[in-house]
């Protein structure tokens, strides 16, 4: 059992949870995740960290309403205990000097980015953060992401704050404005990864991005997490889950990652009845 | 002895193949003890052969039980003897009655099974456990504590029976799962109606009751590297399995609806996918489901995906019915509940609909050519035999590779080029104080012979906390 000592609301769908976990705490590095199981009858579901500390031994994830089980998580309060967390799991990020390195956040993707906006800082890069959400009231961690960039930039899909457009947009006109920028790091929905491949490919820009297919155990024993990268199948838990963007087949992860709508949307119905 | 000899053994009721495919319930329903009692009457009580110390049957059994002993205390109905002398050789005896492959270890050397049937010695062993386990288990008294601790890496079988023995001779072990339960492939592998997970849930217990501490959530390599362990503790005995899917890597197998055996296994039986939506992970099954490959594991995956409510299962196997490697009983038991059998076919490549989902599986026909290096004819493709089959479903049971996480986490690990791990006969790895035992030394193997490798690295490494000194000229028997 692990004991949650903390839980805030970042945004109406958005939580933050510091969960009692001190042996994934000394282990865990920037990009890595968890697994999550609720309770007995629960689903395990990955979480990438969002942030950890030896020293207390505890853990932070951030987690989106998407389905039943993400939504029960957020019915969740401080002193809750979740019946498993496992981790850390998947390859860490590699952290390193490059240059200048822009970090790209979408949605529930910027509490992702963060740890590795931090280490490519501490790395002694020059980091320009690019984060943006569907609205004003589902941008989270921009006080954090700025503390450790160089240059912030902010958008919204409505205009309803900042920039209106998209994270890529921004990271288009960077490029086209002939930045120099020797990484590209993104982390979010599928079609603003998607969207960010695109827009550094015709510049050479190397690219990595954050994969986040169905999983079940996470330690490479069952094959759901597979995605093509450059035509060759890898397991998104033990071989990710970051990769190389301009390889990635994003539209079998999109579709792949529709495999169980139907279930979900039963799953969330039952859950309105009361489960 | 019994004046007359009974040639067959006493049957065991069974739930209807019609009925059955209806529910995840078991499908042998057991036997009542005078059955039971008639059954070990059977039993010839050989003496061992001039050169043996143990009877042919105790020899084919991996574990050494004691089986002309604890048939003759059964045959006189004294059933809690019986069972402690299983016991003491076997930690899990409610688990290897229902999945040992008996007809090619105990019960294929049996004398009777010469003429006749042989005796009927896994079905009176898991009489024997589910009669103890109704009545609830009799802990034995700990030895006193020698002060030493093992780390056992893994809570499958070689795991669980290695931390049974080594806790019975006194020594401290804690045993680390990476999953949220304990019992590796006996849980998340093996189906409900093979091997009921109460039964593993309640023969860990008896593990614990020895004093075996388990700690779940822990992923060796991840969590904790083998080089922490190996400073906290005296030994480790490293069990992870073979638990990395095969592919076939051919065209369309990311599409969706095509699972490997794990996933598709993992999900129903230790996700319990067949009971959503009262568990939350879910399964998807559609009406035409086609299963690669012809081993246990595939022979459990196409009766499951019956279960789950499939109106066709196929077995995809590109040889033909004598090369398959599943067990005689579960070859049959498919069959008895409809499974089709499609043999001498290979997949070519997978076809999809616009959303992605697989809605065809292209195969091409095969013939039986030259023998090849495993000595069965190797099947050769028949040029322009190319045919389609409509499936909804596919599940890739085509074998499992070594788990890579300890290895390619440990510097000195020695592995083969296969990815198993490097033992010499005791179990010992190229690290001094670290065994490895199981399918990660030999490949994908049977649960019996886990128990066997746990047996003897359990052997090995008592005598290493005892004294005897670590080999100086270590040899690997298995490159």
């Amino acid at each position: 059992m692990f004991k949650i000592l903390s839980k805030q609301f970042l945004c109406p769908t958005v939580a933050r949870f510091e969960i009692e976990a001190p042996l994934i705490a000394r282990k865990a590095q920037p990009g890595q995740f968890v697994i999550l199981r609720i309770d007995e009858r629960g689903e395990r579901i990955p979480l990438t960290l969002n942030d950890w500390s030896p020293e207390r031994g505890t853990i932070t994830v951030v987690a989106l309403e998407a389905g039943a089980t993400t939504k029960r998580l957020n019915s969740l309060k401080a002193g809750d205990y979740l019946a498993d967390v496992v981790g850390p799991l998947g390859r860490p990020a590699e952290i390193g000097r490059y240059g200048t390195v822009a970090c790209v956040g979408g949605g529930v993707g910027i509490a992702c980015i963060y740890p590795e906006v931090r280490a490519f800082k501490a790395a002694g890069n020059h980091v320009i953060s690019i984060i943006g959400a569907r609205t004003r009231e589902l941008l989270i961690f921009e006080e954090e992401i700025r503390r450790f960039s160089d240059e912030l930039h902010v958008t919204t899909d409505d205009g309803s704050y900042a920039r209106k457009g998209f994270v890529s947009d921004v990271l288009k006109e960077l490029l086209e404005k002939g930045r120099k920028i020797d990484l590209v790091v993104a982390v979010g929905p599928v079609p603003m990864m998607k969207a960010v491949a695109e827009v550094t490919r015709p510049h050479g820009v190397k690219t990595v991005v954050s994969l986040n297919p169905i999983m079940v155990d996470g330690t490479g024993m069952c094959g759901c997490c597979r995605v093509e990268v450059g035509g060759k199948t890898r397991f998104a838990c033990v071989d990710g889950p970051e990769f190389d963007a301009h390889q990635v087949d994003f539209d079998l992860l999109a579709a792949r990652n529709r495999r169980y709508l139907e279930e979900e949307r039963m799953a969330l119905e039952r859950l309105k009845g009361g489960r | 002895m019994a004046a007359k000899i009974v040639p067959r053994k006493y049957p065991m009721p069974e739930q209807d193949p019609k009925e059955r495919i209806k529910n995840f319930n078991e499908v042998p329903l057991g036997q009542d003890p005078e059955t039971v009692k008639l059954e070990a009457a059977r039993c010839l009580q050989c003496k061992p052969p001039k050169g043996k110390t143990v009877p042919p049957c105790v020899e084919g059994c991996p574990v050494g039980i004691d089986i002309p002993g604890f048939l003759a205390l059964a045959r006189e109905g004294r059933f809690e003897e019986a069972i402690a002398l299983i016991k003491e050789k076997n930690a899990l005896p409610a688990i290897c009655g229902r999945v040992c492959p008996y007809e090619n270890q105990c019960e294929g050397a049996c004398t009777l099974g010469k003429k006749y049937e042989p005796v009927g010695i896994g079905r009176v062993e898991r009489f024997l456990a589910d009669w103890e386990r109704a009545r609830g288990f009799r802990v034995p008294p700990r030895p006193a504590p020698t002060g030493k601790r093992v780390a056992v890496v893994g809570s499958g079988p070689a795991g669980l029976t290695a931390a049974a023995d080594l806790a019975r001779r006194g020594h401290a072990v804690t045993i680390f799962e990476a999953l949220h339960a304990p019992g590796g492939v006996l849980v998340y592998g093996i189906p409900e109606f093979r091997l009921p997970k109460e039964i593993v849930r309640a023969e860990v217990e008896y593990v614990k009751s020895l004093g075996v501490e388990v700690k779940v959530d822990v992923v060796v390599g991840k969590t904790v590297t083998l080089e922490e362990l190996r400073r906290e503790y005296d030994a480790v005995f490293v069990a992870t399995g073979a638990g990395l899917p095969n592919f076939m890597r051919i065209p369309g197998e990311n599409l969706n609806g095509i699972y490997s055996a794990n996933e598709f296994l993992t999900r129903t039986n230790l996700m319990k996918a067949y009971l959503f939506p009262e568990y939350d992970t879910p399964t998807k099954v559609g009406r035409r489901v086609a299963t690669i490959g012809a081993g246990n594991v595939a022979m459990d995956c196409a009766r499951t995906a019956l279960r789950l409510g499939a109106e066709e299962s196929y077995i995809i196997y590109r040889r033909s019915r004598a090369e398959m490697p599943a067990r005689k009983e579960e070859i049959q038991r498919a069959e008895e509940e409809g499974v089709k059998f499609q043999l001498l076919t290979l997949p070519k490549r997978y076809l999809g609909d616009e959303r992605g989902w697989v809605r065809e599986v292209e195969c091409v026909r095969m013939q039986l050519g030259e023998p090849d290096e495993s000595g069965r004819r190797r099947p050769v493709e028949v040029p322009g035999s190319e045919f389609r089959i409509q499936v909804d479903t596919v599940v890739v049971a085509i074998g499992q590779s070594p788990n890579p996480l300890v290895p390619a986490t440990t510097p000195g690990l020695k592995t083969s080029r296969w990815g198993t791990i490097l033992v010499d006969e005791e179990g010992r790895t190229s690290l001094e104080g670290v065994w490895a035992g199981g399918d990660i030394t030999t490949g994908e193997a049977t649960v019996i012979l886990a128990m066997g490798a746990g047996k003897r690295a359990a052997a090995s490494i008592h005598e290493y906390l005892s004294g005897k000194p670590w080999p100086g000229d270590w040899r690997p028997v298995n490159g």
